[in-house]
């Protein structure tokens, strides 16, 4: 495991910079770096945070969420994503202590927190719906945790302001919920909660109710706040684009299940599981069957034709074994003459023109629709023309089926069975 | 452990909270009607309730005097409903469609005179309805009549003073039931061809028949056990239930005959409920007040 | 065309609700009018006088009935907005078993004619020789006032957020501090409304005051009622104006205090 703390405050460069140096090495995988921006120490080991332990929660004849283990660490963005009713803020409100495990246990900071109220947790949930008292003005609203500590008012008053200018509303304080917008409403929840320097905030979909444009604002604010402060956020949403930009891993919730854990690059270019591969971006899923191992490269034989993908060495396929292969849209190549060990063959359809990208639509004699997208001043794939399809080897992704089940098999050493 | 943690959060809270109430209703309204149940098959000496199980109280109830007082009390109960109803409906519907201010306005003009004491209230309209009231003063001196008429002690002045007491009971639901009505729907049906008339018939009046069956039941049932409204505006003459039951509790003591009166008027009054409830009546509604 | 239809419309109905509000108000016009009567029988006005507000406070009969009224108002009020308010929290907040019966047990007083409550209140008192008098007649009151209530305050919890409740808790405050602090002040105007409610119920109950007063215990309707026999004085009348003037001044400066704090509340 490597751990590497960057100066530069640019989370994309560096993210560039470092897969670029370690794609090459094969022991090296995207999800053991972990790049914490802004720190100038290096530190030699991560400090688990919040420990999720072999947790269940079933609601009567609902099972929510299955057999979770998950490991938070100290000064993370981490972000739960998925579709709605996939258990993600179920989860969240399992560590804030809204809701009980039905099985299994919580830690946070290596004390089991099942005993723990709400407030008696050190933790702080930031709502969906904000949740700002209306009876109370913005002051009041944000010293409430400093006044149920009983810290003196002096103090109060200083730590409010101190809150106040970190969120960008000076001059606010003697206001009431009602007068603000979404924005500003969101901004004094986040202080509401931040006051309190809980060890880990919890965030539950907060900006599903603004706008488009304020919400690309706020997901910045959010993170350079989280930068700069260095508290560990455990965010959820549906938003796949807002998981993508946030958070340092993403740990993908699929009707309860755990599909993968790792980071932004990992989730896009690695995907483990069909659900995640579809869930994340556009993707061209085919089913496949295993024809041939050698070495690393593997033959595959979909329903209308041949081709080739890189494969991990270490994981073992049978003859004949179902799998998915996934290609991005982005990293199909077409032409017109046949390409050694590819043999998939289609009729461009339909092209449609996205500002600047242009997808295409290839039909395959299966009737399965390849997409494939380029910017506009690429080439790209005439309407009617017959092309071939292909792609580097290493651009594929093959995913087992049932891989959530092997997945979750390997993540939980339970003798008892799955 | 987990089980503690239950207890703690939720069981606890919970008693705290409820038990108060259940209690004081399970001592103070379930327990008394069971106990009038059972007075209703106990005897009297005169003085005292005796002990011993008889059935005369039901079977006194079909004395032929007592049925003449049962179809009066409902006659008068209906009538004062219908009246109600008819009364009530357009003011509820224009207070329903007024502005917000407004609305405002109405709701207390039409509580204002529900805060001051009825039986006050109802002697003034003995000050306009008697001999030497406003009203006969008022037709004798245009010249409608030649001689003060008797208004006070008939059926109608009953009906009236039970329409003015319990005209809120019927507005309220009324208004709550108007109010919530999707103007879009009364535009889509002129839209579709039909004139304001057809409209109140095919649209308004079945989507607010809630709040007509509300207002029923929070008028017709009190109307059946009210006394004291027929002995000031009807005199001796009037009798209704509520006069009976009355009675046997206080100058006859017949405390048993009393409960089985009760227990007719208990019978009446779950059939009429049950019959709201299959015609769709939400018991939400009755607590409009 | 369309217009002018719309605007005789608009007549009709003004005109319907004066005359509505005409009859509402008639006979208090007519208790007003008499307070000022000269005459003590005071079944015809003979003339003018401010004497019967004076001789109203020596009516020590009719105050101390009045009194009662108020005590057995204030009390009843107390003991069901307490009872109520709790209650409907615990009903709103909580999925439990016994929920439905305590719901019908609810209604039961709300549905059912006051005759029938009074009659078997007094039954019961007699069983179980609770002394008549303002304690029969205080929990009596409060037996009608609770489901009220307990309505009105549910109406409140329909909209409420409990999202409110789990921040306040998130941030530090156990269960009886986030109600204090949180739920309470949330929910007051409802509590406030059930409390007026209850407090104009019990102060106009006749029925059931009938049935459950004791000796020395008149109430103020209970009084009336037997100066209706006997012919009421002006001094009675002189009484329900004051209180009438009373009640439409504190309306009118509760609907100042509303204008203020809805800006809060929102």
């Amino acid at each position: 495991m490597q751990v590497i703390s960057v100066k530069c405050t640019d989370k994309e460069t560096n993210r560039r910079k470092l897969i670029k140096q370690t794609k090459g090495n094969k022991q090296t995988k995207g999800n053991d770096i972990l790049v914490q921006i802004g720190v100038t120490r290096m530190t030699g080991e991560r400090k688990a945070i919040v420990e999720i332990k072999n947790v269940n929660k079933i609601y009567t004849d609902n099972h929510v969420v299955h057999d979770l283990n998950l490991v938070i660490y100290e000064g993370e963005f981490l972000t739960m994503l998925g579709p709605s009713g996939c258990g993600k803020t179920t989860i969240l409100r399992m560590i804030g202590g809204f809701e009980e495990p039905t099985g299994g246990e919580i830690l946070v900071e290596g004390e089991n927190v099942e005993e723990k109220e709400p407030f008696e947790r050190n933790v702080n949930t930031v709502f969906q719906s904000y949740a700002l008292f209306p009876h109370l003005n913005i002051f009041n609203n944000i010293a409430y945790g400093l006044k149920m500590k009983k810290v003196p008012k002096a103090e109060i008053k200083v730590r409010v302001q101190e809150m106040l200018e970190l969120v960008q509303l000076n001059g606010y304080d003697k206001r009431f919920p009602s007068q603000l917008s979404g924005g500003q409403k969101q901004r004094v929840a986040i202080a509401r909660a931040l006051i309190n320097n809980p060890k880990v905030l919890l965030l539950d979909e907060p900006l599903g109710a603004l706008d488009l444009k304020l919400r690309k604002e706020m997901q910045l604010e959010l993170k350079n706040l989280q930068k700069k402060l260095g508290i560990t956020f455990i965010y959820v949403t549906h938003d796949q684009e807002e998981a993508l930009t946030m958070s340092d891993r993403i740990a993908i919730m699929n009707q309860g299940y755990l599909d993968q854990l790792d980071t932004p690059e990992g989730i896009y270019e690695k995907p483990k599981t069909r659900f995640v591969a579809d869930f994340i971006g556009e993707s061209n899923i085919f089913e496949a069957i295993i024809k041939e191992v050698i070495d690393d490269v593997a033959r595959i034989r979909i329903e209308v034709g041949e081709a080739l993908a890189m494969i991990d060495a270490a994981t073992a396929y049978e003859e004949s074994e179902m799998v998915y292969a996934c290609v991005r849209p982005e990293k199909v190549l077409f032409s017109k003459e046949a390409v050694k060990g590819f043999h998939i063959q289609g009729v461009v359809k339909e092209q449609i023109y996205v500002g600047n990208i242009i997808k295409s639509n290839v039909i395959l004699g299966n009737g399965q629709i390849v997409k494939i997208s380029r910017m506009d001043m690429d080439d790209t794939p005439k309407v009617g023309e017959m092309i071939n399809i292909y792609w580097n080897l290493d651009d594929v992704v093959i995913m087992k089926s049932r891989a959530h089940l092997i997945h979750n098999v390997i993540e939980n050493v339970n003798l008892g069975g799955a | 452990m987990r089980k503690s943690h239950k207890f703690r959060n939720k069981t606890i809270p919970l008693l705290v909270t409820v038990s108060p109430v259940t209690i004081w209703l399970i001592l103070l309204v379930a327990a008394p009607l069971v106990y009038v149940f059972f007075l209703s098959f106990l005897s009297t000496d005169g003085y005292n309730v005796v002990f011993q199980f008889t059935l005369k109280n039901y079977m006194d109830l079909f004395n032929p005097i007592y049925l003449e007082i049962y179809s009066n009390s409902f006659l008068l109960a209906f009538l004062t409903t219908v009246v109600c109803i008819l009364l009530g409906y357009p003011f509820a519907y224009s207070m329903a469609r007024a502005a917000k201010k407004k609305k405002a306005v109405m709701m207390i003009m039409l509580m204002i005179p529900f805060w001051t004491n009825s039986l006050i209230r109802l002697n003034g309209w003995k000050t306009i309805l008697g001999k030497t009231g406003l009203l006969n003063s008022l037709l004798l001196n245009i010249g409608i009549l030649h001689q003060p008429v008797e208004i006070l002690y008939t059926r109608g002045a009953v009906i009236l003073g039970m329409v003015y007491i319990l005209f809120p009971y019927m507005v309220l639901p009324l208004f709550a039931s108007i109010d919530k009505l999707d103007q879009s729907l009364l535009e889509a049906s002129n839209d579709l061809g039909a004139n304001k008339v057809k409209t109140f018939l095919h649209v308004t009046l079945p989507l607010t028949s809630p709040g007509v069956f509300s207002g029923t039941i929070l008028v017709f049932i009190p109307a059946l056990g009210y006394f004291f409204v027929s002995d000031i505006m009807g005199g001796a003459k009037s009798q209704l239930i509520g006069n009976l039951i009355e009675n046997q509790f206080k100058a006859a003591n017949n405390w048993p005959l009393g409960a089985a009166l009760s227990m007719l008027l208990i019978v009446i009054i779950i059939i009429m409920v049950t019959i709201y409830k299959k015609c769709g009546g939400d018991m939400k509604d009755l607590g409009v007040l | 065309m369309r217009q002018r239809k719309k605007k005789t419309g608009k007549v009709f109905s003004k005109l319907y609700n004066i005359l509505i509000y005409a009859f509402l108000y008639l006979p208090i016009a007519m208790v007003v009018l008499f307070s000022f009567n000269t005459s003590k029988r005071n079944i015809v006005f003979e003339g003018f006088t401010f004497a019967w507000y004076g001789k109203l406070f020596q009516n020590e009969a009719l105050l101390k009935a009045y009194g009662n009224t108020l005590i057995v108002g204030v009390c009843s009020t107390i003991i069901a907005t307490i009872v109520g308010t709790l209650a409907s929290y615990g009903m709103s907040k909580y999925k439990f078993k016994g929920k439905g019966i305590i719901d019908i047990l609810l209604y039961i007083p709300v549905v059912i004619p006051e005759i029938v409550l009074g009659i078997s209140l007094l039954a019961i008192f007699n069983l179980s020789q609770i002394p008549m008098g303002i304690l029969s007649l205080i929990i009596a009151h409060a037996t009608f006032c609770i489901p009220f209530v307990v309505f009105t305050v549910n109406a409140r919890f329909a909209g409420f957020d409990k999202s409110v409740e789990e921040a306040a808790m998130d941030l530090g405050a156990g269960r009886v501090k986030t109600f204090f602090t949180v739920t309470l002040p949330i929910i007051m105007p409802g509590v406030i409304s059930g409390a007026f409610l209850s407090f104009t119920l019990s102060v106009d109950d006749i029925i059931i005051s009938f049935f459950t007063t004791g000796p020395g215990s008149n109430t103020y309707p209970l009084k009336v009622m037997e100066l209706t026999k006997t012919g009421i004085t002006p001094d009675v009348y002189s009484l329900s104006t004051l209180v009438l003037i009373v009640t439409i001044a504190l309306v009118i400066f509760s609907q100042r205090d509303t204008k203020n704090s809805k800006v809060k509340m929102k």
